[in-house]
């Protein structure tokens, strides 16, 4: 008698190992097509013909149970064997498929308002597990302030506009000059002269239409701060004053908004996550700013052009990360990057108890 | 005892663009005192006038920040790293904007 590679259930059987304690890894094995038509809650979606190699990254423990389903019970089956043949001991094939389910009476999940051309332009994230439909739908209904359309908001603000983060509210007060243009690849050469956040408005309209720019031609203060942060989700901090980073932490701090903070000095950058409630804030990191006559004084320091690239699209990745919640952010954890070099290095960065924006005093340190 | 100090670069004008200085020393402040009697300049930019160091001025030791370990009083084994990291504003983002 040989083992059984896998087990067969029925919908019904298989709804209550959904509800179990411990569920199984529900994975959807149909097509694209089918998938956008509607699916099961909480499944993630590995069409059967790349299975085997989109399997690790979905499950990469072998011994995990894992619940496979397609339209009708036959190529779940024939997944399972696929799976059973690289090594996975714990699978079910639900016999009947999502039709199966559907007949039984038991809720099928609609796809989301995505449009067809939304699925075509997002398909590399509705392929991911930890995206998909849900997660584009997520970022699509975000709202990130940008501070700053210079080295760190420009390569920021396309990545984060191609990756359709629907609503970006850009600050910035100062116009395109020749001089942005070796490395604030979101403005252009007949731009020159334009109020940078038009500009940017431009490049990100014409880069995804889904996207809303919301332009203010304006500096951060701590008048319009609040106002600035209304409704918004996360924060790309591109400032370049501690007038307006300290104003911009305090408050973030006070709302509850994570800022993704970052600073380049010629070949060398650093960035990390501020999250109110889960880790430190900037005033934990830099408790007062040097006095005028201690800053350095940098204003004429060079920086190679890819260095806030680099920076800047880190600091989109770890915005995409929180606003998506995957990942492991870097909340706490300050990372230093040496171009020349070719070196991170990692620093641990706490909260403060007695930090006078975010500590045990305030209103907001308790959460924490 | 060879401990190797990682200088911003906002301060490499006073270690002669030297990006990491080698000293030596068993604790932070014989390692700092160390650093900075090899370059003088930095002395002032890292200690207030009393030897305790400045407030915007952070230093780590193996990633930790001091603050939480022992100040200047944290052990430093051989083949340590300690990074020094001062506020930034104007200047990493001057070149930003
Ligand atoms: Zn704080």
């Amino acid at each position: 008698m040989t083992t059984k590679l896998f087990t067969e259930v029925d919908a019904k059987a298989a709804q209550q190992l959904l509800e179990s304690p411990t569920p199984p890894l529900l994975i959807d094995v149909r097509e694209q097509n089918e998938w956008d038509a509607g699916y099961l809650h909480g499944a993630t979606h590995a069409p059967k013909g790349m299975i085997s190699f989109t399997i690790p990254n979905i499950a990469p423990e072998k011994s995990a149970p894992i619940l496979l389903y397609c339209a009708g019970g036959v190529r779940s089956a024939a997944a399972a064997e696929t799976l059973a043949g690289l090594g996975y001991t714990n699978l079910t094939s639900m016999a009947g498929g999502i039709n199966g389910w559907s007949a039984a009476g038991l809720p099928v999940v609609e796809t989301t308002t995505l449009t067809p051309e939304q699925k075509s332009r997002y398909s590399r994230h509705l392929l991911l597990p930890g995206v998909g439909a849900d997660g584009q739908t997520k970022l699509l209904n975000s709202r990130v302030l940008m501070v700053g359309a210079g080295g760190l908001g420009a390569p920021a603000a396309l990545y984060l506009a191609a990756a359709g983060v629907g609503k970006l509210r850009i600050i910035d007060f100062d116009s395109v000059e020749a001089s942005n243009l070796q490395r604030q690849v979101i403005h252009t050469t007949d731009r020159v002269g334009m109020l940078k956040v038009e500009s940017a408005a431009v490049q990100i309209r014409a880069l995804n239409p889904d996207v809303e720019v919301e332009p203010i031609n304006d500096m951060l203060t701590t008048e319009n701060v609040a106002s600035l942060l209304n409704g918004v989700d996360l924060v790309i901090d591109g400032t370049d004053t501690f007038e307006a980073r300290y104003a911009l932490n305090d408050a973030a701090v006070k709302l509850g908004i994570p800022v993704v903070h970052a600073g380049v000095f010629r070949f060398e950058g650093q960035l990390t996550v501020l999250a109110p409630g889960r880790g430190p804030c900037y005033r934990c990191l830099h408790p007062t700013p040097p006095p005028a006559e201690m800053a350095p004084s940098c204003g004429v320091a060079g920086v190679l052009g890819v260095l806030p690239g680099v920076i800047g699209v880190l600091q989109a990745t770890e915005a995409l990360k929180m606003l998506l919640r995957i990942g492991e952010p870097l909340i706490g954890r300050l990372l230093l990057w040496d171009a020349l070099e070719g070196t991170f290095t990692e620093l641990t960065v706490k909260r403060d108890p007695h930090c006078v924006a975010c500590g045990d005093g305030t209103a907001k340190g308790g959460a924490a | 005892m060879s401990i190797s100090v990682r200088i911003p670069p906002v301060l490499r004008t006073q270690t002669g663009g030297a990006k990491l200085v080698s000293v030596d020393g068993a604790s932070l402040s014989a390692v700092l005192t160390a650093l900075t009697a090899a370059h003088p300049d930095l002395r002032e930019q890292i200690f207030e006038a009393d030897g305790t160091l400045r407030r915007w001025v952070n230093v780590y030791v193996d990633g930790a920040d001091v603050r939480h370990l022992a100040g200047l009083e944290t052990p430093t084994q051989d083949g340590i790293e300690v990074v020094i990291l001062p506020a930034m504003a104007g200047g990493a983002l001057g070149s930003a904007r």
